[in-house]
């Protein structure tokens, strides 16, 4: 059995004495006795090469896919060596929360750099510490545009279908509705949209580039949205920020995204990371930990927790969320991330994923049966009809190669700059047998 | 501490200063000394309704937060928002520094009399 | 130090990247962003340097003892990281098929099947991606239920006046009004106070047992009995089991439904304040109000973030437990108590312990005698441990205490780390007599001195200008 615990069983007896008990038990005298020490139903402990064992054959019962044209959330970007390594540091990996700015400026100043970064990328004035994840980021959002007045969320049909039940999840705990904006062509729907911004309307969410991949007109959904005196939250994708229109010049209030693609594996889902950035109007009502520089006591710059007046260790009851938390070493992963990558390096993985999509998209649609679903543009991700999906896809996953994600109406596929065009041009080719 | 003969107090440690027409509200010098270093204050808008014993915005310290309770009732015609840039004139000169004016008063709280403050004020410290 | 923009060049970076073998296509007219983000442009050397300056600034569990209350600062295994860094974890995307993430489901059913045992309870979910948010699940849950039997008058939820804010809150962000239910003097819930407040309009009640102050409610049982015998459910909060796991369960308690911090009681690390993971465990009549993914499981359920929630946390924990067993989960919890009975019979040699008599995992200690005597603060005295090299309690909590210190050493922390405390510990109480205002402007040697929070609040600089 494996064991943490540094007191032999001499000190331990010895510990005991010292408090003035002779058992273990009187130190639970408490605890009623018929709810004492039950009979559990687990393994024996193991030692540390057992340990590794099991989990090792774990992991090999997994099948991981070399090529990876599937995203729909979670995206297989390539990870430069020096962003594994930097959050594996123990220091960072073992700390808690920074609530003693003394002893903890590393921790203060990395989300320091990381809550610029995102005001960077996505051109708004603040940003937080970060929050669980996009589709957390999302609900967080609308829950901060409520008031007494404005109760009701408006969401895209083409958002990512986990971010809307999220969104639709924080609303039934408040009491708030939600309302879907039907799709047309895989876009939001305009006209449905205009009809819907009635006055008791807070916020209005949309993706870009949504579920489908397909590029949102993101500043003509934010006049209308304004025009109606809601408010606008614009969720993105961070790669994608590095050359496309910020949320700020799409008019957003409220800038949200899922930042996995910032450096984090794809670790079935997680963890990930949620950024959270608005303007400096909304400032004080955005929740979560924010970091602040300050002076100390001798003038030297020096970094804090702030606005915590915010939060629900204060406020309790009145805080309009509970979050007392952040994915702070996620957060110092995707500042690596920017840093490593500079912003010529984003934008480069930007424009590959975008034309390696491409190519793919020409590729597969000069195929029998295969077309694509919806019109205009797009970033790194499309659908196509495909037949003989399931045949299609297995054939796919046994040249190692994980295909699109089957969706109603087609296959969602995805494609990085970690995809080469020989990868690309291989499994248009197996389609391309399967098909014929 | 400082307790103005010509205010009136509510227990949530609000001072009212009736002026007629308007009533004006701020907080009294006990509520700042309790408070520490305001940093910031939450205002309502002109033209909100005030609800005697409501909240009607908070203020904020480094490491606490409290509610500001109405002491009357009616519609608000002039907010004090020098104290969004000033906050810390709260502290400093908290029976200048007014938050609202109140105007079409038609209720009020039970409110206290400088001297009933005071003994209020130092049985709870 | 400097900050990494200001260490940027203009041009300066490595290539990690191949150039295109593809086409280029362009974004359409006018959605481009107008100028590139500003981001840094650093060498890797820089990069690597930066970062290792910042970690030195950080302290964390495995740099030295770490006492703070209420967070279960325990060591975290290595093992457990490798573990978490496989390939065949780290590699797999949620929404791959079935056939080929068989291991990720078999980490996740054993996790929930050892967890549930050691809890009491019979179904779990994974989504929820730390302590607040798996108290947020768990209110859900029963809201669902009242929610599902049309039982719409029940809208108030009770929770302790020694609470974590976040109970409360939690409350709140599920639309429900909280009744304070007041202490009695031994700290537990008022037996009287809660008869009185209970009734039909009752959702249900939150508590952790043992609670804030670190005693265990001797009484759980006729407050659970209470609560359901008034149509209500009772929600355990984990944040506390690590002083019982293996040794008294959840579920045996009474509760319907309980949420764990992966991150403290299973030793995954915090991450400097995340990623953690707040596992949601329930009696089986709750099960159908788990969470789900909609892309994953498909289905109308509730869901509280993306995906199966943060899943790499989750495997660290199975190691966890792996590791420990059936005897090693009691024996971490006896030994998590010990040293914390162990620290207090030291300090009160000076200090007064809030409550005078055997605790739990963990101790608040009431300053409030010493400030009279010498002015010297709760915060004084965490501020001066910072010079030693000890991370200070949590301070100023639970509310119930004035100038309190809530001390939490863990099972993980040796005798000679307990008994080096303790002799800090008793050193500040004389020297609080001695020169209080040396104390007052603690710490003198770390790496800043107090920070000026008054300025940072009133004055928010929260991002470097460009």
């Amino acid at each position: 059995m494996g064991s943490y615990i540094p007191s032999t069983p001499a000190e331990r007896q010895e510990m005991l004495s010292a408090v003035g008990v002779a058992s273990f038990r009187e130190l639970y005298r408490d605890v009623p006795e018929e709810m004492y020490r039950p009979e559990l139903d687990l393994p024996e402990g193991k030692s540390e090469l057992e340990v590794a064992r099991s989990l090792s054959a774990m992991a090999e019962k997994n099948r991981v896919f070399p090529t990876v044209l599937r995203g729909a959330g979670a995206y297989d970007h390539y990870i430069p060596s020096i962003v594994k390594y930097i959050p594996a540091k123990e220091e960072f990996l073992t700390a808690y929360t920074p609530y003693q700015a003394e002893m903890s400026q590393g921790i203060l100043q990395s989300i320091f750099e990381y809550q610029t970064m995102i005001c960077r990328l996505t051109g708004m004035d603040v940003s937080n510490a970060s929050v669980y994840d996009g589709a957390t980021a999302a609900a967080e959002a609308a829950a901060m545009c409520r008031d007494r007045k404005r109760r009701v969320t408006l969401i895209s049909a083409a958002a990512h279908p986990d971010t809307i039940q999220t969104v639709k999840t924080y609303c039934y705990a408040a009491g708030a509705e939600l309302r879907l904006i039907p799709q047309k062509d895989g876009r939001t729907d305009l006209e449905a949209l205009a009809a819907m911004l009635t006055p008791e309307v807070a916020s209005v969410y949309v993706q870009q580039p949504n579920f489908y991949g397909l590029l949102e007109p993101a500043q003509e959904i934010g006049q209308a949205v304004h025009a109606a005196g809601a408010m606008y939250i614009l969720g993105c994708n961070p790669i994608a920020l590095a050359i496309l229109q910020t949320p700020r010049e799409a008019g957003a209030d409220i800038a949200v995204g899922e930042g996995q693609p910032l450096g984090m594996p794809l670790s079935y889902g997680g963890p990930y990371l949620g950024f959270m950035a608005t303007t400096a109007k909304y400032m004080r009502k955005l929740p979560g930990r924010i970091v602040g520089q300050t002076v100390d006591a001798a003038g030297e710059r020096a970094y804090v927790l702030s606005l915590q007046a915010r939060e629900q260790h204060i406020r309790r009851e009145k805080a309009s969320s509970n979050i007392c938390s952040n994915e702070a070493l996620c957060a110092l992963t995707a500042g690596v991330y920017m840093a490593a990558m500079g912003p010529a390096g984003m934008a480069k993985a930007a424009r590959e994923s975008m034309a390696k999509a491409h190519y793919l998209a020409e590729k597969l649609c000069a195929l029998p049966g295969v077309e694509r679903v919806h019109g205009g543009a797009f970033f790194h991700e499309f659908v196509t009809t495909l037949p003989k999906t399931a045949e299609v896809l297995s054939a796919l996953e046994d040249a190692g190669i994980l295909g699109g994600l089957p969706i109603e109406g087609g296959v969602l596929w995805c494609a990085t700059e970690k995809v080469s065009r020989e990868a690309l041009d291989r499994a248009v080719e197996i389609v391309k047998e399967v098909l014929s | 501490m400082n307790y103005p003969i010509d205010l009136k107090y509510t227990r949530s440690h609000e001072w009212l200063r009736d002026e007629g027409d308007v009533a004006v509200v701020g907080i009294s010098d006990y509520a700042q000394d309790a408070l520490g270093d305001v940093v910031f204050v939450n205002l309502p808008a002109v033209g909100d309704t005030v609800i005697a014993g409501e909240s009607f915005g908070d203020v904020e310290s480094v490491k606490a937060v409290s509610d500001l309770i109405s002491p009357v009732t009616g519609v608000v015609c002039q907010v004090n928002t020098a104290l969004e840039d000033a906050p810390e004139s709260l502290n400093e000169d908290p029976y200048g520094a007014w938050i609202i004016q109140v105007e079409d008063v038609t209720d009020s709280e039970d409110l206290m009399s400088a001297e009933d403050y005071q003994v209020y004020c130092q049985q709870e410290g | 130090m400097n900050l990494i923009f200001e260490k940027s060049v203009p041009g300066r970076g490595t290539e990690y990247l191949p150039e295109c073998d593809v086409p280029e296509v362009s974004l359409p007219e006018g959605m481009g962003r107008a100028d590139p983000p500003k981001l840094p442009e650093v060498s890797e050397t820089d990069l690597s340097r930066h970062y290792t300056e910042l970690c030195r600034r950080v302290h964390g569990v495995n740099s030295g003892f770490y006492p703070l209350g209420s967070c279960t600062m325990k060591y975290n295994p290595r093992i457990d990281e490798e573990m978490a860094a496989l390939p065949g974890f780290t590699g797999i995307h949620p929404l791959a098929p079935r056939s080929a993430t068989e291991g990720c489901r078999e980490v996740l059913d054993m996790a929930k099947k050892l967890l549930c045992e050691i809890t009491g309870m019979e179904d779990m979910t994974f989504q929820p991606a730390a302590g607040a948010h798996g108290e947020f699940t768990g209110v859900l849950l029963i809201k669902q239920y009242h929610d599902a039997r049309g039982d719409k008058k029940r809208c108030k939820i009770l929770v302790p006046d020694s609470a974590h804010g976040t109970n409360p809150a939690t409350a709140a962000m599920c639309g429900y009004q909280i009744v304070n239910i007041p202490s009695g003097p031994d700290g537990c819930v008022d037996l009287d106070a809660l008869k009185a407040v209970l009734g039909e309009d009752i959702a249900g009640l939150m508590l952790t047992n043992p609670n804030t102050v670190g005693i265990f409610d001797k009484n759980i049982l006729e407050i659970t009995r209470l609560v359901h015998g008034a149509g209500g459910l009772c929600y355990y909060d984990g944040a506390n089991l690590n002083a019982v796991m293996g040794l008294a369960r959840p579920g045996d308690m009474g509760f319907d439904c309980v949420h764990l911090n992966l991150h403290k009681t299973f030793a995954t690390p915090h991450g400097g304040g995340g990623p953690g993971a707040g596992a949601v465990g329930c009696k089986g009549f709750l099960a159908e109000y788990l969470p789900k993914s909609r892309l994953m499981d498909g289905g109308e359920g509730i869901q509280v973030r993306a995906f199966a929630g943060n899943f790499l946390v989750v495997v660290k924990a199975l190691a966890y437990l792996l590791t420990l067993g059936r005897e090693g989960v009691p024996e971490a919890a006896e030994n998590a108590v010990l040293n914390a009975n162990y620290l207090l019979a030291k300090l009160k040699a000076r200090y007064r312990p809030a409550y005078d008599r055997l605790c739990m995992h963990e101790f608040v200690l009431d300053l409030s005698e010493l400030k009279k005597e010498t002015g010297v603060t709760a915060l004084d005295v965490a501020k001066t441990l910072i010079d030693y090299g000890i991370h200070p309690p949590t301070m100023y909590f639970p509310l119930i205490v004035h100038e309190a210190l809530m001390l939490e050493p863990t099972e993980t922390e040796s005798r000679e780390t307990l008994d080096h405390a303790a002799e800090v510990f008793l050193k500040l109480y004389d020297l609080a007599h001695e020169d209080p205002a040396y104390m007052h402007e603690a710490p003198h040697h770390a790496q800043i001195r107090r920070p000026d929070e008054v300025r940072a609040a009133r004055n928010p600089i929260l991002c470097q200008p460009e």
